[in-house]
């Protein structure tokens, strides 16, 4: 286990090396000039302009320029926004816990229908439900998410009324936010009309986290699938037949659980994917997340923004391939023991 | 390894079962009724730019703050929009009409808010600081938010009052330099808000008077609770409002700059109210919408250069008149989104005379007047289509072509000018190189005298940029006797004649004066719009 961490650790310093030289390098690459597009100080004074050459080191070479970047990336500056001239530290710190939220949300969705029907899938192989299954998954993988989300607005909220179609929770409420994940929030509110609030938000997140949920549910059923079946062909299945034990028993008992093992491994890969499904949801239904702000950042040409906000989403990204890493290994004895790669 | 997945597995369930036991408990919370029937959510068009709307002069400031947050002195009401009380309960003019008397309510009560307790009513000070902020430009508030007063340097206040003294708590005078029956209409304008001097004053002490115009104190029906730019505004109900208990809670202004995107919130039910929605027909399908329409006081108009021949003929204006398919203009141009303009002034204005002739479309009339002038064989004319689009005149260059297919019925050819950049247009115009030009007037306070002085006085002439240069001395006396009177029947007859002289001279033709729009669930009731300036969301209610 330990050497497992250490392999991990060592994965995680040369990612974020590699990540943080391209941010960097971003800031040469944007039109512009490169200190204003790093730091966002589009109107600084002469003197502000000296503190800023001397902060980071745009005097001396590049290796010194990009210490001096880094060591203001772990003092958590990461500049001022181009146009609202807010820290991009602070409004990452407003907006990654919506957009954390709305993805482990999808992600639930996903899984909770997902893996159950690919077990189905499999249990029925090569049957008509087995088919029909993968040709539904096929089409919900093909289908583009920003027409699926304007066509979900149309029918559940202008036609039918019953979802509302933009925001995360209707301004009638008044929640401090304190976690930033909104359900977390409104039970720590004292608002008398918490329990509303709490519905309301409930309604709020439905949409986009199906339509988010959408394509990860169908590689999810692909998945659970193909897991599925390499474990019902596996000989301790043959031997638990031998045993005696009825259909379902092995399925429950055996099957589904060693089969989830292999799921879990995918669910981290499907998470980046996941965030980046959320970014175009969140645009569709005004849903305050860090890749609508991004969005629009590219659409204002705010360099220090995007850059800030690239390697926040990336790093958050990183971090959960890792965490979900050693969940797999938590949960699985032989993927400690296992030298090389993941 | 077995018990790690029953963990995993215990973990999900949990998760589940609470979920839904959540959903459960927040379902059998019912007895307090919802947040959402007290509250009310208007999608606005932008972000307001400061709190104080004497500071301003933007349609989406003034609608969010100006009858929201504030009172006036005295108000517009009724029907045909004349001046009468609000906070000053009464108000004496003298006989020279210069000196002007307003006696105050002593039951006004200001916000009561997070950032400020007041401790007394409403008093004289707080009219004194209001306009002194404006008046005087060594005023501690002058400078603060920039110093500038746009309304108020329109009307030129400063050169108007000479100076405000209070006689005692709740009595106040403003001694002007020349009497202006418009005065009162400008006191009761949007801009013209009270503001609480008490406030100042804890401000000036905490050295943070900047905070005046942002964390904004008023006597008006909501006060202010919340503001992100780009986002929401958030008010809550004034509990002691002096003049009526207040239906609602909270009063949400919910930005949203896209026309499809407020489109989508109304017809979901996310706002209870929109501001300019699109798709009309959409709205009024639905049973459970309803699309309100009031005309702004704007004139969208075809001024003729009245020096040049052959327009310094009025047969040949009334011939132009005559031929210009009104109707047919608002539908193309305005999508029915408009009234027709039969004088320079809207019909729900006080001044209106409905008993004035009014030119219909007629081609026979048109060929017959313009025979009567001399031109049986008609002439190569020029019209200038303002480059901009204005509520008055959303597409010029349209209507341009519509009016010369009309006048080609009865013999007359024009030529389109049109490509210039809006402030050259605008010198060209005052320059008088055009026959006849595509222009409007949108006014900034009910009084007629807006419409009347701006658009065809003598001094507009001469500055040249309404594009008609005409003057009528008759006329410009008539508007200035009735600036001198108070008397409101006097006044009404001399707008009578002065508009009977217009619709015999045709110094222009006005086409259209256009309707503001906005839609809401059936479920609010309330007057909102106003036909001038700003909204008010004093009577609002939802049930």
């Amino acid at each position: 286990m330990l050497i497992f961490t250490l392999r991990r650790l060592n994965l995680f310093i040369f990612t974020f090396i590699v990540l943080t030289a391209l941010s960097f390098s971003l800031s040469f690459l944007f039109p512009g000039d490169a200190l204003t597009n790093l730091t966002g100080q589009v109107n600084a004074t002469l003197e502000q302009r000296a503190l800023l050459i001397e902060e980071y080191q745009y005097n001396s070479n590049i290796f010194k320029q990009y210490w001096a970047y880094l060591t203001h990336l772990f003092n958590g500056e990461l500049g001022v926004s181009i146009s609202s001239h807010l820290p991009i530290s602070s409004e990452v710190i407003n907006l990654l816990p919506a957009t954390i939220e709305l993805s482990v949300v999808a992600l639930f969705i996903a899984m909770v229908i997902g893996i159950p029907i690919g077990f189905i899938a499999a249990v029925n192989h090569e049957k008509t439900i087995d088919n029909s299954i993968l040709f539904i998954s096929m089409l919900g993988y093909s289908i583009p998410i920003f027409w699926l989300g304007l066509l979900a607005v149309f029918v559940f909220s202008i036609q039918l009324g019953w979802l509302p179609s933009a925001g995360r929770l209707s301004l009638v409420y008044e929640i401090k936010p304190v976690t930033g994940i909104q359900f977390f929030d409104i039970l720590l509110s004292k608002s008398e009309y918490k329990w509303q609030a709490f519905q309301d938000a409930t309604l709020h997140i439905i949409m986009p986290a199906c339509v988010v949920a959408l394509a990860p549910m169908t590689i999810f059923i692909r998945l659970a699938r193909t897991a599925m079946m390499e474990v019902l062909d596996s000989s301790y299945i043959t031997a638990a037949k031998a045993k005696g034990l009825t259909f379902w028993q092995i399925i429950y008992r055996h099957a589904v659980r060693n089969a989830l093992i292999n799921v879990i491994r995918h669910i981290g890969l499907q998470f980046a994917n996941l965030v980046t499904l959320a970014m175009v949801t969140e645009v569709i239904f005004s849903w305050p997340g860090i890749g609508r702000w991004l969005i629009e950042s590219i659409s204002q040409g705010d360099y220090t923004a995007i850059h800030g906000g690239l390697l926040a989403l990336s790093s958050f990204i990183f971090i959960v391939h890792i965490l979900t890493d050693f969940i797999y290994a938590a949960l699985n004895p032989l993927a400690r023991e296992r030298k090389h790669g993941a | 390894m077995k018990a790690k997945y029953m963990s995993l597995n215990t973990i999900k369930y949990l998760l589940i079962t609470a979920f839904i036991s959540l959903l459960t408990l927040g379902c059998s919370n019912e007895n307090t009724t919802s947040l959402s029937t007290k509250s009310v959510i208007y999608c606005s068009e932008g972000s307001p730019e400061s709190f104080n709307p004497q500071t301003v002069i933007s349609g989406v400031t003034v609608d969010a703050t100006s009858h929201q947050l504030y009172n006036r002195l005295i108000t517009y009401s009724g029907d045909n929009n004349e001046v009468s009380p609000s906070l000053a309960k009464s108000w004496h003019i003298t006989r020279d009409g210069k000196k002007i008397t307003f006696y105050l309510r002593k039951d006004v009560e200001f916000h009561h808010t997070s950032y400020f307790t007041p401790s007394r009513k409403l008093n004289a000070d707080d009219v004194i600081f209001s306009f002194n902020r404006v008046l005087n430009n060594e005023h501690e508030y002058h400078d603060i938010s920039g110093g500038l007063y746009p309304f108020f340097q329109s009307i030129q206040f400063n050169s108007l009052v000479k100076n405000i003294e209070k006689i005692n708590e709740y009595t106040v005078r403003f001694t002007l330099n020349r009497a202006d029956s418009s005065f009162l209409a400008n006191l009761a304008t949007d801009f013209s808000v009270i503001l609480s001097e008490e406030y100042a004053q804890h401000l000036s002490k905490l050295n943070s008077q900047q905070q005046i115009d942002r964390l904004p104190i008023g006597t008006g029906p909501f006060k202010y609770k919340e503001y992100r730019p780009g986002s929401f505004i958030r008010y809550l109900a004034h509990e002691n409002y002096w003049q009526r208990k207040i239906n609602i809670e909270q009063l949400i202004f919910d930005i949203t700059p896209s026309n499809t995107g407020r489109l989508t919130k109304l017809l979901a039910k996310e706002c209870d109210v929109v501001a300019y929605p699109i798709a009309h027909k959409k709205i009024i399908e639905r049973p459970d919408l309803s699309l309100n329409a009031i005309t702004s006081y704007n004139v969208g108009y075809l001024g003729f250069n009245t020096t040049k021949p052959p327009f310094n003929n009025k047969l040949v204006r009334k011939a132009i008149s005559y031929a210009i398919n009104k109707e047919a203009i608002i539908d193309a141009i305005y999508f029915g989104k408009a009234e027709i303009a039969h004088s320079i002034i809207p019909s729900t204005s006080w001044a209106y005379d409905p008993t004035i002739p009014k030119h219909e479309y007629s081609l026979s009339k048109a060929i017959n007047t313009l025979n009567q002038a001399g031109y049986p064989n008609g002439f190569i004319m020029n019209i200038w289509a303002m480059p901009i689009q204005k509520a008055y005149n959303p597409d010029a260059l349209t209507m341009a072509k519509l009016i010369k297919s009309d006048l080609m019925k009865i013999g007359i050819t024009v030529n389109i000018f049109h490509n210039y950049e809006w402030s050259t247009f605008l010198k060209l115009i005052a320059d008088g190189e055009h026959h006849a030009v595509l222009l409007g007037w949108a006014a900034n306070h009910p009084d007629p005298d807006d419409f009347f002085t701006h658009l065809l006085s003598c001094s507009a002439a001469t500055q040249g940029n309404r594009g008609t240069f005409w003057c009528n001395k008759q006329y410009d006396s008539l508007i200035s006797q009735s600036l001198q009177t108070t008397n409101l029947n006097k006044r009404k007859k001399y707008y009578a004649s002065a508009l009977k002289i217009i619709e015999e001279e045709v110094p222009l033709v006005p086409i259209a004066h256009s309707k503001r729009f906005q839609g809401r669930s059936q479920n609010i009731s309330g007057q909102l719009l106003k036909p001038f300036g700003g909204l008010n969301f004093e009577e609002v209610n939802k049930n």
